[in-house]
């Protein structure tokens, strides 16, 4: 019987690993590229790779971090991410403590016009905050970018950490209140300590969505190099060379470690961020 | 007594403090999102350089437009295409890998590409639909394939019949990941004894699945399906990179940016942005819904 069951189970096992293998070809076809040289690339399948003659080089690396200027990229994805990250975290936190825990007049009004801001797509506001940076001499800047993917993540995270913060036991509150706790000793000292999980998952959300960012950054920072995030050189990059694959594919890779290894350390508040992300859409 | 705690709460109604708590977001979504919103639906009334008043004729243009309809076209087929397969192969994968003690390393294969950008993603399908002329080794993995099966190469970004398609795949290899972790904690929800009390009264697996699993999991499934959607109608990275919407693969959001960078018409720009809000809204506001019926549970 438990014969029988094993070999009616050989199929299901065959259809999920083989599904499992077609997920990965497609990234382990890059990486396996980008230490082959372009010479090889260019006339044999990077499967024929693990065939004589062995061929792998780190130049693609050295030469697209050196002379593509990706390393340069890397550093202003950073500089891009993470104020970005630590500004719609602190903004929205606040927020979402004012409206769960404070009552002031227009309170539901104004978070009932948060909430529905999560409709507006980003591209409706492309064209009227572009022309406020220009007239702010702001385009091109990273304070461009920060502001930008702030806001448009504020509705998000505030909607997201409202949620969590009302569904925090009232009487922690309350107590410490009648102590003569302040409104601001509170929130550092009570909400903040108890809300890490959730901050977590939306930081790793948020983090990685403007990491993987190209549309606010091609549209508010243009053309200029120097402040270029990887996803916009490696965008530039397939425009001017397109078959240079020796180079395309170790940025391509480069651009991809950071957000593999927060998922493989954090896989557990990635998930969440990426399930309540859901609705940013 | 009762008037000392009517004063408190009066005095605390009066006291602005709570408004320096939410100010900075609110200021922060007037000036990026609200205000930008209103004035883009304005624009949308203007000629290409806002100068004068033109009615609905941007909107008249959009709506007639060969070209423009063939994008409305590929986002029709973006939404139903990418939506149903994505949310099918997700709920395929949960159901078999719920079965399976190394469901965990399953998931996690399946989820990796949700963590890169679109932009990567692009880079690897382009090297995945590598073309090169008969007669030469094929280097993209898909026409390597297809070549050792007896097919003639294909050029499958640039073949009008296949383009859209090849996409399409791109955006389900990256997208399955989310359906199948978020159909996965549906189907962890529904109780073993109801699975196994079916069993035991004789129903096959497929039974099982059509008159229990399915009916239990359609509100996860509908959850997923309009997130996938709205994806579909904002897409825009991909094409981007992978086609510049080229040979008939333009989609909303990559015709809007070439209204306004390319054909520096901001009138057209602001009526297509307009044209997708439209789409989305009642898409936004539905999830929303479910969204917060979910949480109240």
């Amino acid at each position: 019987m438990t014969r029988l069951r094993k070999i009616s189970r050989t199929p299901l096992h065959l259809t999920v690993l083989s599904i499992c293998l077609l997920w990965l070809l497609p990234t382990l076809g890059l990486l396996v590229s980008s230490f082959r040289p372009g010479h090889a690339i260019a006339t044999s399948g990077w499967w024929m790779a693990f065939k004589a003659p062995f061929q792998f080089t780190l130049e693609n690396y050295q030469e697209v971090l050196l002379q593509e200027g990706l390393g340069r990229s890397f550093l202003n994805s950073l500089a891009i991410a993470i104020p970005s990250t630590v500004l719609t975290l602190s903004v929205a936190a606040l927020a979402a403590y004012g409206f769960a825990w404070m009552n002031f007049p227009g309170r539901q009004v104004l978070f009932g016009i948060v909430v529905s801001l999560l409709i507006i797509p980003l591209q409706m506001t492309l064209i009227p905050v572009l022309k406020l940076f220009t007239a702010l001499n702001l385009t091109g800047t990273f304070p461009a970018v920060w502001l930008a993917h702030t806001s448009y993540g504020l509705p998000f995270a505030i909607f997201m950490l409202h949620g969590f913060f009302t569904n925090l036991p009232r009487d922690l509150f309350e107590s410490a209140f009648l102590d003569g706790a302040s409104r601001w000793t509170a929130f550092l000292h009570i909400l903040l300590p108890l809300s890490v999980p959730s901050l977590a998952a939306l930081a790793i959300f948020q983090f990685l969505w403007v990491w993987n960012d190209l549309l606010v950054a091609l549209v508010y920072l243009g053309g200029s190099r120097k402040v270029a995030p990887m996803t916009l050189t490696i965008s530039n990059l397939v425009s001017s060379f397109g078959s240079e694959w020796h180079l395309l594919t170790a940025a391509g890779f480069l651009s991809m470690v950071l957000p593999l290894i927060l998922f493989f350390a954090l896989q557990q508040y990635f998930v969440k961020g990426i399930l309540a992300g859901a609705l940013k859409g | 007594m009762i008037r000392i705690l009517s004063a408190v709460k009066v005095s605390r109604k009066i006291s602005p403090e709570p408004y320096w708590y939410v100010l900075p977001a609110l200021l922060l979504l007037f000036v990026f999102l609200l205000y930008p919103t209103i004035y883009t639906f304005y624009l949308s009334f203007f000629d290409p350089d806002s100068s004068s008043f033109v009615g609905l004729k941007n909107y008249i243009y959009l709506l007639t437009h060969k070209e423009i309809s063939l994008v409305f076209r590929n986002n029709l087929l973006w939404l139903t295409l990418f939506t149903v397969t994505a949310v099918g192969m997700g709920l395929f994968l949960a159901v078999l890998s719920d079965r399976l003690r190394y469901e965990p390393i399953i998931k996690a294969i399946i989820f990796i590409p949700m963590a890169i950008s679109f932009t990567a993603a692009a880079v690897i399908w382009r090297f995945m639909y590598l073309y090169r002329p008969e007669g030469f080794p094929q280097t993209g993995l898909v026409n390597a394939f297809w070549v050792s099966l007896g097919g003639t190469p294909v050029a499958w970004l640039v073949n009008l019949d296949v383009n859209n398609f090849a996409l399409i795949a791109a955006a389900v290899w990256m997208w399955t990941g989310f359906g199948m972790i978020v159909i996965s904690a549906g189907l962890k929800g529904i109780p073993r004894e109801v699975l196994e009390a079916a069993r035991v009264e004789g129903a096959g697996e497929w039974q099982l699945f059509w008159h229990i699993i399915q009916p239990m999991l359609r509100p996860i499934l509908i959850v997923v399906a309009l997130s996938l959607t709205i994806n579909a109608l904002k897409i825009f990275d991909l094409v981007y990179v992978m086609t510049f919407g080229n040979h008939d693969t333009d989609v909303i959001a990559n015709r809007m940016f070439k209204e306004m960078f390319i054909f520096a018409n901001l009138g057209r720009a602001s009526a297509i942005a307009v044209i997708l809000l439209l789409f989305v809204i009642p898409l936004m506001v539905m999830n929303i819904r479910r969204f917060r019926q979910g949480e109240s549970k």
